[in-house]
């Protein structure tokens, strides 16, 4: 059986929904209370490192594919660069161009709530990759070790 | 408008394009990255004309935003990035062909030249800290790219020490803002300036040796020097040139002189800047004497080099050093002038001639195989073009005359013998002959000499590889001949803008 | 003033650590007890005796203002922690490499290059 015991994969497969969407509120809250892009999207990622965890490559990557997550990646960055072009249309480079909003209003922000939904694809999907590319690597040596071993 | 912000978002955006688009198209690197180089190039270019600028992030002014400032120092370092970086990527094009992830290669790299070109034009210090860190954690992994033993060993001690010095710098950082309370460089000057005057600040102290053990370590300056010669030759050739041409200018180099210029005052006689400046006088000395000495019992070819860029590095560091040093002691103006003259344009003839020896290392290597100098020699017959921009190369660096490093040296050590200081400009002189010496037989083994079994098969280079070479090597010579119209454009305005630190202050905080 | 104090020991016990341990993965750790001990040292510059966090809130009397402790120092210490990250990851990767080339985490065994 891959992966780990049938408690730990029962309680991942429960707990993981809450994590993404604690995730997305730390993300969409992020310019009114602490937390943000950052802060939401490593939280998001670690879902999907759990499931990883528990269940092994095969499930976290049908969960979220590598091809999807590394568009993610790619994408979050050039929309987070694309906002700061957008800028340049009021002169200067990442300027609050939709104007500045009201304290404790969720759309008033202006930029920074698409900044930090930009910053959390690019974050989540980044660090899911640097995971599951540790654990790639990981198991390539541990094998290479065993042939080792045997031969 | 303003085109400073796009030296950090075009390659930044390139940065992230390729590597998206590589998902479905293999070749989006080779075309994406040339065409993006090639616009900063010119955009390098075209900046030269124009006067200082300061641009703010996001419309918030300095002290309370970010700044992002463009200077004649800047715009120095710009042309070097630039210009290396586009003959580089059009060198990779054939010479990266034989690896693997050829998207993450160039993804990777135009995030090093985001990183450098970032550094230069950043206002701010923790800004500096952050795009130091993009360049350098780019280069960790460039330095490694090739995935063999020998490459990673050298990735990973050049990562150790790096981020050493990353958490040198960032300690620095802390215990500048915790002085001053302000982070914009310009902001922190005028508070040192204001509040301690000529007195010496211990904690400002502990600060500017954090900062010079931090900068030295990314510049290899001599005590800091132990990663270079490991990862500079284990590097893929274009990443060699990057690195020896402008990486440890950009990151090392220039930051020392904005911050020690700018930021701790060293140019109007701040507290403390006669210890700066002796420091930076003492590792110049100390890289151009060990890196001399290093280099010529060599006989890998891109070793020797990198031990070269030690030594050179050392020049550079001499003229800025002695720069500081009359300014610091209230010394005749001129000399400082002449002193940091030499110093910046042995920078720019660096980053011409050393990326141009390092791609022509890549071009041997490419043909014979080997880097290997007991196995290399008479390539003049096998490999013309090659042989003639080495030998173009070696002289400038060696310093014969009429060739550009022989300028700046001389404009180094005559500033040297008029701040006084005798014994150093004996140092400097004995090993420019010392350098010679080590080119020469860079030479003799190479170009010359009896033609070994590996050269005998060997071919001329493509004309993708060769064009860069010559480019290089066409623009070594023009450095050497045509002072007058480039002097007054690219140089002056640099020295200038370092020399005069209330400038700075003024420019950014308006 | 002790506290600070605390934090270059740490400092130097993360040098102590690269330094002295041949292992390569406890080498990464000294890195990482290097790089924490310089985060604390900001969090502590920019701490204030009886501070609160700086968030405001809706019904907070303007006076709890002049209580906060220096935001500033915390956002360097997030973005020096993203760093950090990114800097660590590359390195166990390559600690990884190292050891599928080698079969051992010992620097003396791996260091073939000459310095």
């Amino acid at each position: 059986m891959k992966g780990m015991t049938l408690i730990v994969k029962t309680i991942t497969d429960f707990v993981a929904g809450f994590i993404v969407i604690f995730g997305a509120y730390i993300v969409l809250y992020g310019h009114l209370t602490p937390g943000g892009g950052f802060a939401g999207g490593v939280i998001v990622a670690c879902a999907f490192i759990l499931l990883m965890l528990a269940h092994g490559s095969d499930v976290a990557f049908s969960k979220l594919p590598e091809k999807v997550a590394h568009v993610m990646d790619s994408a979050g960055a050039l929309a987070f660069l694309g906002i700061g072009w957008f800028g340049m249309t009021m002169g200067f480079f990442f300027m609050n161009s939709f104007g500045r909003g009201e304290m404790f209003k969720l759309f008033s922000s202006g930029m920074i709530l698409p900044l930090n939904i930009a910053v959390a694809f690019k974050v989540g999907s980044s660090l899911f990759l640097v995971f599951s590319a540790l654990a790639i690597f990981r198991r390539r040596s541990f094998r290479a070790m065993i042939e080792d071993e045997l031969a | 408008m303003n085109l400073v912000p796009l030296f950090v978002a075009v390659p930044l955006a390139a940065a992230f394009i390729i590597p998206l688009l590589g998902i479905w198209w293999k070749k989006s690197g080779e075309v994406l990255a040339p065409v993006c180089t090639a616009i900063l190039a010119i955009m390098a270019i075209v900046q030269t004309g124009a006067p200082a600028s300061v641009h703010h992030m996001g419309g918030w002014a300095p002290p309370v935003g970010i700044a992002m400032v463009s200077d004649g120092l800047s715009t120095l370092l710009l042309i070097a990035i630039n210009i290396v970086a586009f003959v580089s990527i059009i060198f990779s094009l054939k010479y990266m062909r034989v690896y693997t992830g050829l998207t993450k290669y160039y993804a990777l790299f135009m995030l090093m030249v985001a990183g450098m070109n970032g550094v230069v034009l950043s206002g701010d210090l923790f800004n500096i800290y952050v795009f130091l860190e993009i360049a350098s954690i780019a280069s960790y992994a460039l330095v490694a790219f090739g995935v063999d033993a020998e490459e990673l060993e050298a990735g990973f001690k050049y990562l150790i020490l790096g981020s050493v010095a990353s958490v040198m710098l960032l300690f620095a950082i802390g215990t500048v803002y915790a002085v001053t309370g302000s982070l914009n460089m310009a902001d922190v000057a005028r508070e040192i300036s204001v509040r301690f005057g000529t007195t010496m600040n211990p904690a400002l102290l502990l600060a500017g040796a954090m900062f010079l053990m931090g900068f030295g370590l990314k510049a290899a300056l001599v005590p800091f020097h132990a990663w270079l010669p490991d990862a500079h030759p284990s590097a893929p050739a274009p990443i060699s040139a990057m690195l020896s041409g402008v990486v440890i200018k950009s990151l090392g180099i220039y930051a020392i002189c904005r911050v020690f210029f700018h930021v701790f005052g060293v140019a109007s006689g701040a507290g403390g800047s006669i210890i700066f400046a002796n420091a930076m006088i003492a590792f110049a000395v100390l890289s151009i004497v060990l890196g001399g000495l290093l280099a010529i019992g060599q006989w890998d070819y891109k070793r020797l080099l990198a031990y070269s860029s030690i030594g050179q590095v050392g020049y550079i560091m001499l003229g800025i050093g002695v720069g500081a040093r009359v300014l610091a002691t209230g010394g005749q103006l001129s000399v400082a002038a002449l002193a940091i003259l030499g110093g910046l344009f042995h920078l720019i003839n660096h980053a011409a001639f050393k990326s141009l020896l390092f791609l022509s290392s890549g071009a041997v290597q490419h043909a014979t195989g080997t880097r290997d100098m007991k196995q290399l020699g008479g390539l003049r017959e096998s490999m013309p073009i090659t042989s003639w921009t080495i030998n173009l190369g070696t002289l400038s660096i060696a310093g014969v005359p009429p060739f550009s490093g022989f300028w700046s040296k001389l404009i180094i050590i005559i500033a040297t013998i008029k701040a006084g200081h005798y014994a150093i400009a004996a140092v400097a002189m004995a090993f420019a002959f010392v350098t010679l010496a080590y080119y020469v037989k860079v030479q003799r083994e190479v170009v010359f000499g009896s033609v070994t079994k590996l050269v005998e098969k060997a071919r001329e280079v493509p004309a993708l590889m060769y064009v860069p070479l010559i480019i290089l090597a066409i623009v070594c010579v023009g450095f050497g001949l045509l002072y007058p119209v480039f002097g007054a454009r690219i140089l002056e305005p640099a020295r200038d803008a370092l020399m005069n630190g209330t400038e700075y202050i003024q420019l950014v905080l308006g | 003033m002790t506290v600070y104090f605390l934090c270059v020991v740490l400092l130097t016990m993360g040098l102590y650590c690269l330094v002295a341990k041949k292992n390569i993965v406890k080498k990464v750790l000294g890195i990482v007890i290097m790089d924490y001990a310089v985060n604390l040292y900001l969090i502590i510059i920019g701490y204030k005796t009886g501070g609160v966090a700086p968030i405001i809130e809706a019904d907070m009397p303007l006076s709890t203002l002049e209580r906060f402790v220096d935001p500033l120092p915390q956002a360097l210490v997030l973005t020096s922690i993203v760093i950090g990250l990114g800097v660590m990851s590359l390195m166990v990767a390559m600690c990884i490499r190292l050891y599928e080339k080698h079969g051992t985490f010992d620097m003396s065994v791996i260091s073939k290059l000459r310095g």
